[in-house]
């Protein structure tokens, strides 16, 4: 019987069902199958795409928690992430308090500047930039030898010591303008009337700040963080282009570990391997996320307290 | 977890330039003091912003010579045969016209399949969807470059390697959760007596769909069609990966990445197929700002 009119409604719902397996077959092809057998391959010795696969067990998780390069990766991942998370967001929440101001003629101007980076090609950028940086002839040591601020070109990406600062640097850049839209978003929530409110008691802009902007956008911040956390992962095209990984692996994240692995001409390809290197951050970074979302609920729970209170 | 699609779902999709219309200015006495010192204070920010891109344009209308060493951005003579160089000798054309198939296809796919997805879940009702949603959320805490090795062999295995339908159908295969809850959100608010009424008219389920429901999407399909064009434009991993054995088949992303590995000291060729790439990514963004920045606020929003 049960049975029976469950089957009734699947078939009357047939239209719905159709109209969602194009997306369906897609999104199990190359998102959930991927997923499945990363962990799958995860378990073999496998070196190409022709060659043999032999099943190997763990063999591959543990030789990669006996792996310096990979912890090496792991490790320079998430310093570049919190670098550049803060950075990201500190810089963008500030431009986005100034450009908030409706009496601001130029704001969409700027915006629109501000912007710009985001919509451009990641891996060009990181070529064009790496020219820009470049220290016998890019623009940048020619402007600041020119200004006598320093001695000596900077090598920005050939320092083993600091490429990957200078990328951060260009990842900032790149991506700040998709935060600083994000804040624009929170900060408009914020009703008027409470602004004005402020303003007719005599409040100065920063106490406004701290008393109603801060306390009202906080269950965005949460978003915007797991946002920018999981997009700071995301360096593949940035740090390729800019670097490959080097110099002297110095700039080497774990998605351009896994990519030389599988995929760099000059080495053996380690497919199963890069897939266990792969399957463990993602768990890693899997974690992370999830403990963060647990942050935005309770973030939000607090902040519908706060609503509540008011009139 | 689960919180997530339906407030997305339930969130109509409002505009950031009609929120700011609505709301009064905050300050009625306005502060021209105040807002001469900030502009002052953001132009040198916003040049730092932007002098990236004058550079390379400026550098790939230069002779090599010229541009090492120089911060200056007026050429002394144009040389367009920078451009010249790039097309024809670097191949930058036919990565270019690859690029322009590969994109126009995949955002074409995209967004008319997760419009009927959208319009599934936006309005219509039946089992197991909830397991569809919580399915496709959970794909949002998925990176893409963890997933690249069995990637790279289904489109192998599918047959699909030696042409630009491997990239095509690689670049419309993600999940897509945000445009199909951007659908979902817009279907859903559209009233229900459209529907009562196709059915009156003998319309079915297609036509509803295609006659009356899509037409009235166009907001929606302007940020879906912008938000993966400008995915699928500067892709790189997917398109990299894929053409590793097959260069004809480069997109500019890769073209341009495998020029620098291939002609170190060409910086104005360089440049120049930069700026060929990303020109007409530039140009679409500076035409349709607002519904760039939309099609970005609206992640956020939800």
């Amino acid at each position: 019987m049960v049975a029976e009119t469950l089957w009734r409604r699947v078939w009357e719902a047939r239209w719905s069902y159709v109209f969602m397996a194009p997306t369906l077959v897609l999104a199990i092809l190359f998102t959930f199958y991927p997923l499945v057998a990363s962990w799958y391959i995860s378990f073999l010795d496998w070196s190409g795409l022709d060659s043999d696969r032999e099943f190997v067990g763990f063999a591959n998780y543990v030789e990669a928690v006996s792996d310096p390069y990979f912890w090496n990766a792991f490790g320079r991942t998430f310093a570049f992430a919190a670098v550049t998370v803060p950075g990201t967001i500190g810089i963008s929440l500030v431009i986005a308090l100034v450009l908030n101001d409706q009496a601001l003629r130029m704001r969409v101007v700027f915006r629109t500047v501000f912007f710009l980076p985001v919509v451009t090609t990641t891996a060009i950028v990181g070529i064009v930039m790496s020219l820009v940086l470049n220290p016998f002839d890019g623009p940048v040591n020619a402007a600041l030898l020119y200004l006598g601020l320093i001695d000596r070109p900077i090598d920005f990406l050939g320092d083993p010591n600091l490429a990957l600062w200078s990328v951060a640097g260009v990842y900032v850049w790149k991506w700040m303008g998709i935060s600083m839209i994000y804040w624009l978003v929170a900060l408009q929530t914020v009703p008027s009337q409470l602004y004005e409110a402020a303003q007719v008691d005599g409040a100065g802009r920063w106490r406004i700040h701290r008393h109603i902007t801060v306390p009202l956008v906080m269950p965005f911040a949460v978003v915007i963080c797991l946002i920018g956390f999981v997009g700071a992962l995301q360096t593949f095209p940035l740090v390729q282009a800019m670097t490959g990984g080097g110099p002297a692996f110095s700039t080497e994240l774990v998605e351009v570990y896994i990519f030389r692995l599988a995929f760099a001409a000059e080495y053996q390809p380690r497919l199963g391997y890069a897939s266990a290197v792969a399957v463990f951050f993602g768990l890693a970074v899997l974690v992370l996320t999830l403990a963060q979302a647990w942050g935005v609920r309770r973030a939000a729970t607090s902040q519908r307290e706060l609503r509540g209170g008011r009139p | 977890m689960t919180s997530i699609p339906q407030t997305a779902i339930a969130e109509p999709v409002t505009s950031l330039a009609d929120e700011a219309a609505r709301r009064p200015p905050v300050r009625r006495r306005r502060s021209y003091r105040r807002e001469l010192v900030v502009t002052v204070i953001l132009l040198p920010v916003c040049l730092l912003w932007i002098y990236p891109f004058l550079w390379m344009v400026s550098a790939s209308l230069k002779t090599d010579t010229e541009i090492f060493g120089s911060v200056s951005l007026i050429p002394e003579e144009i040389q367009w045969e920078n451009y010249a160089r790039a097309w024809y000798e670097a191949n930058i054309g036919p990565y270019f016209w690859n690029t322009v198939i590969v994109t126009v296809a995949s955002v074409a796919i995209v967004t008319l399949t997760t419009a009927m997805m959208g319009y599934v879940l936006g309005r219509q009702r039946f089992p197991g969807k909830r397991l569809v949603i919580v399915a496709f959320v959970a794909t949002l805490f998925l990176p893409e470059g963890y997933t690249i090795i069995p990637f790279f062999e289904l489109v192998n295995r599918l047959g699909l390697s030696g042409s630009l339908w491997g990239i095509i159908l690689a670049e419309s295969g993600g999940a897509h959760v945000i445009m199909i809850f951007l659908f979902a959100g817009y279907f859903r608010q559209l009233p229900n007596e459209l529907e009562e009424a196709a059915r009156i008219d003998g319309a079915g389920f297609v036509r509803t769909f295609w006659q009356v429901m899509l037409p009235l999407a166009k907001p929606a399909i302007a940020t879906a069609i912008i938000l993966s064009l400008m995915r699928v434009w500067n892709s790189f991993l997917i398109p990299l990966v894929l053409t590793l054995a097959r260069p004809e088949l480069r997109t500019l992303a890769v073209g341009v990445y495998s020029f620098q590995g291939e002609n170190m000291t060409d910086w104005s060729g360089m440049a120049a197929a930069s700026t060929i790439s990303l020109l007409p990514i530039v140009a679409i963004f500076l035409a349709l700002q607002r519904y760039f920045v939309e099609g970005v606020a609206g992640a956020v929003r939800g």
